[in-house]
């Protein structure tokens, strides 16, 4: 059949012309619409002979498939160049910085209090507390701290004020956490494995002293606990929370009314460069009290001295803070600046666990 | 306590080095707190002679020297009067360091005349506080000659820190004897030698009944004929070694006996002692003059030692005004008594004396030396200033301090986990002084009277425990509580202060620790400021008052922030607030402000200044965190605290009584009165009100979810201006409590625009209603009837009426 080269000719040509999908929809309609150039022909078949239908038929609708193809084709290049218009035209400045997002902190006070908890945790110790406000027996008296002892005026005490006709002894601001030992054995009993976490107050305000800080005492009481068992502990500790292999640590014999025999505890380290590297080199930090419970103490506690024994200690969050993040100034704890908040606060997420590392 | 090495060897024989010594102090608790070493810091110093001293050419005071040094002669500008020909001095060279002007000599001109060197007063080289003067050396001065070696200052000053159960160790013959246990040599301080009386004492001595608890035991011994010059050389280096000033001879003995062996005298000038010494209690309203220069008044608890006319020292404290000894003294009284620790240190801390006798008899000085005491006091005294000395009179008797406690040998190795031999520990308290005696298993141990501190086996352990040396103690594994995984250790509500903590600082705020001390004025404007919650001896102004509140000192923080510049910010604390001034009176909470903006500028519009509904979704997400059933409070405008806007805060709570958080803006008086540039929002969760679920286990509630399409609906209603958004929530909510998941309110059209278009007081709040079937999808006449129910119940509740 002639003339289908030339329809196809034409056709073709149209489509390629064609610059939009509207141009495109008219030429389908000229050649393959109701009465479309290519359906009027196809409509022709009908009136042909079988023979002559034969050869036309497939040339016929070989053609209409080949236009129709080539609209389609047409039609998806037309699509593809819309896109790629309209994402050029979407360009944005990846530069800009985002909408800023709050994020809070965690004061070093309370992440260090955690790591303690969570070291301590796996050794069996729980988590007592008590009240800062405390009866001058539970401060002094029940730690054997008599009312002449010096270490009363020597621990600089704040006293609460007594009205007038009230002839009890002043309350007095906590001076240590160790009253919380005493609360804890009245209430647990032998055997008992205690820290206590927590605010204690002293009227001496300067460059390394504020009138509250933080402590946190250790308390472990069995049939058998022996200092040596105190010493392997505070080891274990300080190599876990000062994340090291090992932590060696010197006791001195010192003097507290509470225990007996009494050592100050050094751990080994250097300050090579103004840094301070724990469990290495040859200097000594001192950095708690210690020793056995004196039996006045578990008395007090309720516990009887013939039958059980066992160690207490105390060491300042504040300071065990500032050595392992080396934070400088004991003052700025307390000053709630943000620039130090947030500088030396930790993250929301940051909860410090054993398997994850403490600091992680 | 400060002595030198050359003291101690006067009690200790032995071989140690000074390293080895000092190591074992501190190792024995006696903690070396420095050790100095007068010969390193004065050696540059050398002596010199002045040959010449002429009248300065251009300064009155004055004088140019020629003095012969180790480097031959040289011209010195000095200024100190003494400075003349033909004295020996100490010369200090161009280059040296003076260590009491803390500054290097150079080579300079002192108005116009050039000087090559100093000569040095006592000051300057840190000797004393003697100034007055250049230092005058005797004629056995060698020019040239080191000054440390001349003055015999090359000997090792010990500075150690005794701690108060230890007063044996006030002495250097105490210290000596704890080394000696340590196996550092041989004790060999001499037993004192009595000297026999040759008179009876003119002055005698009794002890009032008044006194007799505090003072059980006074000695005392008349000398006559004594003639009080300076101290020999040896004596006035030996206390200037330790930084005590020499007096005269009669005093600088008692400074010895102190220092030596731990045993506080007082010498009375004899003229000054009217008739007999009576020991008794003070009147009230006494004065007397001491020795400090200040009049004291005492309250009738002190004990006084007193002559015919009146108080003529405090009792072991400190000596009047007049009882001292001068140059011309030359009768002397030599008091040496026993005064009871608790009311020595009672009388020390009410008059505000401190001195070296309080020091120790508040410690506990050894009752038993007191009359050896006297007698070695009174042979030094015979021997450095002559004289005859009286028999010795006596009033009272030694108190008692002899005791025994029982020790179990095997005790001592389980406490202190370490393999202490049973002979070794006998040994050790032996060297103590302990007299150690054996029945069956145990030892009994009898206590030293040097030893006021030692009550009962403890104490005997802490001894065999220190002298054993606790360095060499080998950590021993602790066993574990637990065989398996180690168990939770926090309590649920340790847990929730966690949680609250976490949850505060995820929102934004960052976590403060404050002073659980405020002001007068902080206190007052949180409800607090009476007198059972306030300090009797505040270390400031600013800390007087427990907290009643932990809002004032977030919101001071806060004023402080941005007075740094800081526009947005956002504070919390989590700790105890205090309702009383009786222990337990305290309850923790967690409290945070905000103010400022909610984010700095930016290029998005996100930034808005904080409004109370922050504080509302802070103290909302707190109280999930801690398991409260959020949904479920009310919110309760009555009965808030007046430190909020009385418009813009309210209680969220499960019931009337016990609120459980607050919220709000805060009152702009009390913003103003803190100094914080307003508005400032602030919430407090009361962590402890906070029922805990009752339920254990960890199984949570099936989910239950419908495959029914769920039907969203929008009303907006026209109400009263007053009508608050949670009566049209709840009305909404209650319409079809089958059919009806959750209410919400999605806009607000209220203020000056709303009245102009809806009428004069009214608002319109627009709700989204979400209906979830769970038997079958909804048809739109069954959307309908609960829509017409719900427009029913709001309308029955807040009298609304749908917005057309």
């Amino acid at each position: 059949m002639d003339g289908l080269d030339t329809l196809r000719g034409r056709y073709l040509g149209a489509i390629a012309d064609a610059a939009d999908e509207a141009a495109l929809e008219a030429v389908r309609l000229a050649a393959l619409g109701k009465k479309g150039e290519v359906s009027l022909k196809m409509r022709e078949l009908g009136r042909m002979s079988p023979e002559e239908r034969q050869s036309a038929g497939p040339a016929l609708n070989a053609l209409k498939d080949e236009i129709a193809s080539a609209i389609s084709a047409a039609k998806a290049g037309l699509q593809d160049a819309a896109l790629a218009e309209r994402l050029r035209a979407e360009w944005l400045d990846v530069t800009l910085p985002p909408r800023p997002a709050q994020t809070g902190t965690i004061h070093p006070i309370s992440q260090v209090t955690e790591e303690v908890a969570a070291i301590f945790g796996d050794l069996g110790f729980g988590v007592a507390e008590g009240p800062q406000i405390e009866t001058d027996w539970y401060n002094f008296d029940a730690l054997n701290i008599r009312p002449e002892h010096p270490a009363r005026t020597e621990m600089d005490t704040f006293y609460m004020h007594r009205a007038e006709g009230d002839n009890r002894p002043p309350h007095v601001l906590r001076t240590h956490t160790s009253p919380v030992q005493i609360r804890a054995m009245q209430a647990q009993g032998a055997p008992i494995r205690v820290i206590a976490p927590g605010r204690v107050y002293r009227s001496d305000f300067d460059q390394t002293h504020t009138p509250m800080f933080n402590q946190v005492e250790g308390l472990a009481i069995d049939r058998d606990i022996s200092m040596a068992n105190l010493k392997w502990v505070l080891e274990e500790f300080f190599a876990a929370f000062f994340e090291v292999d090992g932590v060696e640590t010197r006791f001195r014999a010192s003097h507290f009314p509470f225990t007996e025999p009494s050592a100050e505890v050094d751990i080994r380290c250097s300050w090579a460069g103004g840094q301070l590297r724990v469990g290495e080199g040859d200097d000594w930090l001192e950095v708690l009290g210690s020793g056995m419970v004196h039996p006045h103490v578990l008395r007090s506690g309720g516990i009887d001295p013939e039958q059980w024994q066992g160690f207490a200690f105390g060491m300042g969050i504040d300071r065990i803070a500032m050595l392992k993040y080396g934070i400088p100034d004991l003052r700025a704890f307390f000053d709630s600046d943000l620039r130090w908040l947030r500088h030396y606060g930790f993250s929301a997420l940051q909860t410090p666990t054993l398997y994850a590392g403490l600091g992680a | 306590m400060k002595f030198t090495l050359s003291w101690l060897r006067q009690h200790l024989e032995t071989e140690a080095s000074l390293e080895e010594i000092t190591y074992a102090l501190t190792d024995l608790g006696l903690e070396v707190e420095g050790v100095e070493d007068p010969g390193a810091r004065l050696a540059a110093f050398r002596i010199g002679y002045v040959r010449e001293a002429e009248q300065h050419p251009d300064a009155d005071r004055l004088r140019v020297c020629k003095v012969e040094t180790a480097d031959g002669l040289q011209q010195i500008i000095c200024g100190a009067p003494n400075a003349r020909a033909g004295i020996r001095v100490v010369v200090a060279r161009p280059g040296d360091y003076i260590p009491g002007l803390d500054t290097t000599i150079a080579v300079g001109k002192i108005r116009g005349v050039e000087s090559f060197g100093m000569m040095c007063s006592e000051r300057e080289l840190e000797l004393s506080e003697e100034h007055d003067g250049i230092i005058e050396l005797p004629e056995d001065a060698e020019v040239g000659q080191r000054y440390v070696d001349y003055a015999k200052l090359d000997d090792p000053v010990i500075d150690i820190a005794i701690t108060p159960n230890r007063p044996d160790a006030l002495g250097v013959a105490g210290i000596a004897r704890d080394l000696a246990a340590r196996g550092l040599g041989r004790l060999i301080t001499p037993a004192p030698e009595p000297v026999p009386g040759s008179f009876t004492s003119p002055v005698g001595v009794s002890i009032d009944a008044s006194a007799q608890a505090h003072c059980p035991l006074f000695l005392g011994r008349y000398i006559r004929g004594v003639k009080n010059g300076p101290s020999p050389k040896w004596l006035q280096d030996k206390l200037r070694a330790i930084g005590l000033r020499p007096i005269s001879a009669l005093v600088d003995i008692t400074n010895y006996m102190t220092m030596d062996r731990a045993r506080p005298l007082h010498v009375f000038d004899a003229k000054n002692v009217a008739g007999d010494i009576l020991v008794r209690k003070a009147a009230p309203g006494e004065t007397l003059t001491a020795l400090d220069g200040r009049v004291h008044t005492f309250d009738g608890t002190e004990t006084l030692v007193c002559d015919a006319n009146g108080p003529s020292s405090v009792g072991g404290i400190m000596g009047g005004e007049g009882s001292g000894c001068e140059p011309d003294t030359t009768d002397v009284f030599v008091e040496a008594a026993w005064f009871e620790p608790v009311s020595t240190a009672a009388t020390g801390r009410r008059l505000k004396i401190n001195s070296d006798a309080r020091y120790r008899f508040e410690r506990g000085v050894d009752p038993e030396f007191t009359r050896p005491g006297l007698e070695m006091a009174t042979r030094l005294i015979l021997e450095l200033c002559g004289g005859e000395a009286s028999e010795i009179v006596t009033a009272g008797a030694v108190p008692e301090t002899a005791r025994s406690y029982g020790l179990d040998p095997a005790r001592v190795v389980s406490l202190v986990g370490m393999e202490i031999a049973e002979e070794e520990q006998v040994r050790t308290l032996e060297a103590l002084g302990f007299a150690v005696t054996r029945t069956g298993d145990r030892l009994s141990a009898a206590v030293p009277p040097w030893r006021p501190d030692v009550h009962g086996e403890a104490d005997l352990v802490e001894e065999i425990a220190r002298v054993a040396s606790l360095s060499k103690l080998v950590g021993k594994p602790m066993s574990r509580v637990t065989t398996g995984v180690t168990r939770p250790t926090l309590t649920p509500m340790q847990m929730r202060e966690r949680r609250a903590r976490r949850t505060l600082a995820m929102l934004g705020l960052n976590e403060c620790v404050t002073y659980t001390f405020v002001s007068d004025t902080e206190a007052a404007l949180f409800g607090g400021g009476e007198p059972a919650r306030r300090l009797e001896n505040p270390i400031s102004s600013e800390m007087t008052n427990m907290r009643p509140s932990l809002l004032p000192a977030l919101l001071s923080a806060a004023a402080r922030n941005q007075a740094r510049g800081h526009g947005e910010i956002g504070l919390f604390e989590i700790g105890p607030l205090f309702e009383g001034g009786e222990p337990g009176e305290q309850k923790l909470v967690a409290a945070a402000i905000r103010t400022g903006h909610t984010a700095p500028r930016n290029a998005w519009g996100s930034r808005r200044p904080v409004d109370l509904f922050d504080a509302k979704a802070d103290a909302e997400a707190v109280l999930s965190a801690c398991g409260a059933p959020v949904e479920r409070l009310m919110v309760l405008r009555d009965a808030l605290p007046d430190w909020y806007h009385p418009g813009r805060s309210a209680c969220l709570s499960l019931g009337p009584k016990t609120p459980l958080a607050m919220f709000g803006e805060l009152h702009p008086r009390v913003l103003s009165a803190l100094g914080v540039k307003g508005p400032a929002v602030a919430l407090t969760v009361f962590l402890e009100n906070i029922p805990f679920p009752r339920a254990k286990g960890t199984t949570r509630p099936a989910l239950e979810v419908s495959d029914y399409q769920a039907v969203e609906r929008d009303f907006a209603f026209v109400l009263d201006d007053t009508v608050e958004a949670e009566a049209v929530l709840k009305a909404a909510r209650g319409a079809d409590k089958g059919l009806i998941e959750r209410v919400s309110v999605f806009d607000i059209f209220a203020g000056k625009a709303a009245s102009e278009q809806l009428g004069e007081g009214r608002k319109s709040l627009a709700i989204s209603v979400r209906l979830q079937p769970k038997s079958g999808t909804l048809t739109d006449k069954e959307i309908d009837a609960v829509a017409a129910k719900v427009v029913a119940a709001v309308t029955r509740a807040t009298g609304g009426t749908l917005r057309g």
